[in-house]
């Protein structure tokens, strides 16, 4: 291979990285071992942002180009990436809030470390976290807020999962603008994580894997 | 002899710019009276104290302190966002209340809360406000998208009036439909360019607009008469408002009303001469904004809400090149025509406090959130003055103990031969009515400079 996915896509060279897709898929390659690739070089991305080489704008630039690269071997895609994920875990910012900036983030760098993450978007009822938890039994809950007034839907939120009988089998962690150990406590959370990385570290920490 | 204001320099500016400040208008241009000579004292007291902090050539009498709230005034007054976007009278009523009870040295305002029967009529797209889109108990929140789209920067970049009115407007408010229809108002050359310039005006959608309009227009002026009244209300009972206006960094403007994140992060790589351009072109017309109201309000600090170039959101080299050079001159071009620009940085911005501190001294104040308080006195604060860092959390779950010793430790930091301003570090919803009260009452108490 004249040049190698991983790096161009990790470096975000657009253009030379789809160019590289396009000439692999038409000379037969299975595009199973191209979204493997691509998977890597997104995992390179994710560490350069862990170790600050990388910004947020270099997240949102390569996850472009993962999804023009997607597009292009979807079509030709006969199994689908089975690839073995670290855990699950439930993630969304809280009902009445509608901010996505943080939480894209946390969730972005959770998929890149492996994790199979839920994402239930935003202004996420209390019930929809119960019952997704429920659902894909995900023993760690991921809440985001940006507003001091996240501080009560995340409590509440908290509070639902033990009424539901589910606070032993979850553990639950915060994060977002406003944030702290002190909302940690009233929330009665499990932790609060300062930023991605931390999220990513208490995640691994948690399932036992890091 | 008086020199006019064309021959001053820009200390002279901020100068005069300070003393209007002292004999404060009502909306409509009279002197305002105020309601004793104490009321009269303090309100000159108050305004020196920020002024001496603000220009650092001399020390204060203490330690201003501000309180800038968001929704708070709201919830502390048993009301709703809601009832306070719907019922003016309510409104003002919370912010009044707000102002007498917890005496610190400015009113905030009432406008921040916002017309909601305004966005109603005009269905307006950007935010969500309660019982649109948040529920009632919450405050608005902005719906981020790509208003502008990734090919528009020429149609932005060469007529930035045009593109708004035809394009950007009748995205983001749904019933200024009709708004694509207009004509560009520079054909209207010589009686030829008349009559067919004008017949989209007598079109159906074009009309339907219009009469959108006036009716958000009207609806406006009553709420604007409301929280206008409660200003010189709160002007009269000693207490000077906090800004005279606002205006935005560039990159922000096409970051969070134009492009959207995601759309501003992907135009860095893929066209950013294209958007350095646009950041060029838009940076006289924010200049311009915040010193027109400064001006018509007789007060000098323009607040700069901040968002896009915090820490993380782009790269130190990024903030070099995109986000730093237009931010300063739209700061220069305030600072030059006697305003001092009142930047909130809100959340963390430790890694661009170095670039930032190349600014003259005694002209900005500068708001700060979560950024080490510290750091930010070494560097900015050197030259300017700086106002916050009071955290939210703490006013929300701390006790009233824990604050003062905050404050008294900031205090300590950032208030030695002055330029600090005792203060919340980012506009907060909610909060202990005793611990915001612990802000103004530990700021008196050790703030005195003896």
């Amino acid at each position: 291979m004249a040049k190698d996915l991983v790096n161009t896509l990790a470096d975000l060279k657009e253009q030379e990285a789809l160019k590289i897709v396009k000439d692999r898929l038409s000379a037969g390659e299975d595009p199973f071992k191209i979204m493997e690739d691509a998977r890597k070089g997104m995992e390179i991305v994710g560490q350069r942002f862990a170790s600050s080489e990388y910004f947020i704008p270099d997240l949102v630039y390569s996850g472009e180009i993962l999804k023009e690269v997607t597009e292009m071997v979807k079509p030709k895609l006969t199994k689908t990436a089975e690839s073995k994920k670290l855990g699950k875990i439930v993630f969304g910012t809280v009902a009445g809030d509608i901010h996505d900036i943080g939480k894209d983030i946390v969730v972005f760098m959770l998929d890149v470390s492996g994790f199979e993450v839920h994402d239930l978007g935003v202004d996420v009822s209390v019930q929809k976290f119960v019952d997704k938890i429920k659902e894909t039994g995900a023993p760690i809950v991921g809440l985001s807020g940006f507003l001091t007034l996240a501080f009560d839907s995340m409590k509440e939120t908290v509070d639902a999962i033990k009424a539901a009988g589910l606070r032993d089998k979850v553990k639950v962690m915060i994060g977002g603008g406003q944030m702290s150990d002190e909302v940690k406590i009233y929330t009665g959370a499990d932790a609060y994580g300062k930023d991605a990385m931390a999220g990513v570290s208490l995640a691994k920490k948690w399932i036992g894997a890091g | 002899m008086e020199k006019q204001w064309e021959e001053m320099t820009s200390d002279e500016k901020q100068e005069e710019m300070f003393q209007r400040r002292l004999s404060p208008k009502d909306p409509q241009g009279n002197d305002i009276k105020f309601q004793s000579p104490q009321a009269e004292k303090a309100y000159k007291e108050r305004v020196i104290r920020a002024k001496d902090a603000i220009q650092m050539k001399k020390l204060p009498d203490r330690v201003p302190v501000f309180l800038l709230p968001n929704f708070f005034p709201v919830y502390y007054a048993g009301i709703s966002p809601q009832e306070a976007m719907y019922d003016y009278d309510k409104c003002c009523m919370a912010f009044k209340k707000f102002v007498l009870d917890f005496d610190a040295d400015v009113d905030p305002g009432a406008v921040g809360i916002g017309p909601g029967k305004v966005y109603d009529i005009l269905d307006y797209k950007l935010y969500s406000w309660p019982g649109h889109g948040v529920p009632p108990e919450q405050p608005y929140q902005a719906n981020e998208g790509e208003y502008m789209k990734a090919d528009e920067y020429d149609a932005l970049i060469d007529d930035p009036s045009n593109f708004f009115s035809n394009t950007y407007l009748p995205r983001v408010f749904g019933a200024l439909e009709g708004f694509k229809m207009l004509p560009t108002l520079t054909g209207i050359l010589e009686i030829y360019g008349v009559a067919f310039n004008f017949i989209p005006f007598g079109l159906p959608p074009v009309q339907a607009t219009y009469k959108a309009l006036f009716e958000a227009g009207a609806e406006a002026l009553k709420w604007a008469g409301a929280v206008g009244g409660t200003g010189a209300e709160m002007t009269a009972a000693g207490y000077p408002s906090a800004w005279g206006g606002f205006t935005k960094a560039p990159f922000d403007v096409i970051g969070d009303t134009l492009r959207g994140t995601r759309g501003i992060m992907l135009d860095m790589y893929r066209q950013p001469d294209k958007l350095l351009e646009a950041l060029d072109r838009i940076t006289p017309l924010m200049i311009k904004m915040g010193v027109g109201a400064a001006q018509m309000n007789r007060n000098p600090i323009i607040f700069i809400p901040l968002h896009k170039g915090a820490d993380g959101f782009m790269s130190n080299e990024q903030f070099k090149k995109f986000y730093w050079p237009t931010f300063r001159k739209v700061m220069m071009g305030l600072i030059d025509e006697g305003v001092v620009p009142n930047p909130a940085l809100e959340g963390h911005w430790n890694t661009r406090l170095e670039v930032m501190q190349d600014m003259p001294k005694g002209k900005i104040l500068w708001m700060v959130d979560q950024s080490d308080i510290t750091k930010a006195k070494e560097t900015i604060g050197k030259v300017g003055c700086l106002a916050g860092n009071v955290p939210s959390d703490l006013l929300a779950l701390g006790t009233p103990q824990q604050v003062k010793d905050y404050v008294k430790k900031i205090i300590d930091t950032c208030a030695k031969g002055g330029g600090y301003i005792v203060s919340n570090g980012a506009f907060f919803d909610q909060a202990k009515a005793e611990n915001v009260k612990a802000v103004v009452d530990s700021a008196k108490e050790y703030g005195v400079y003896k």
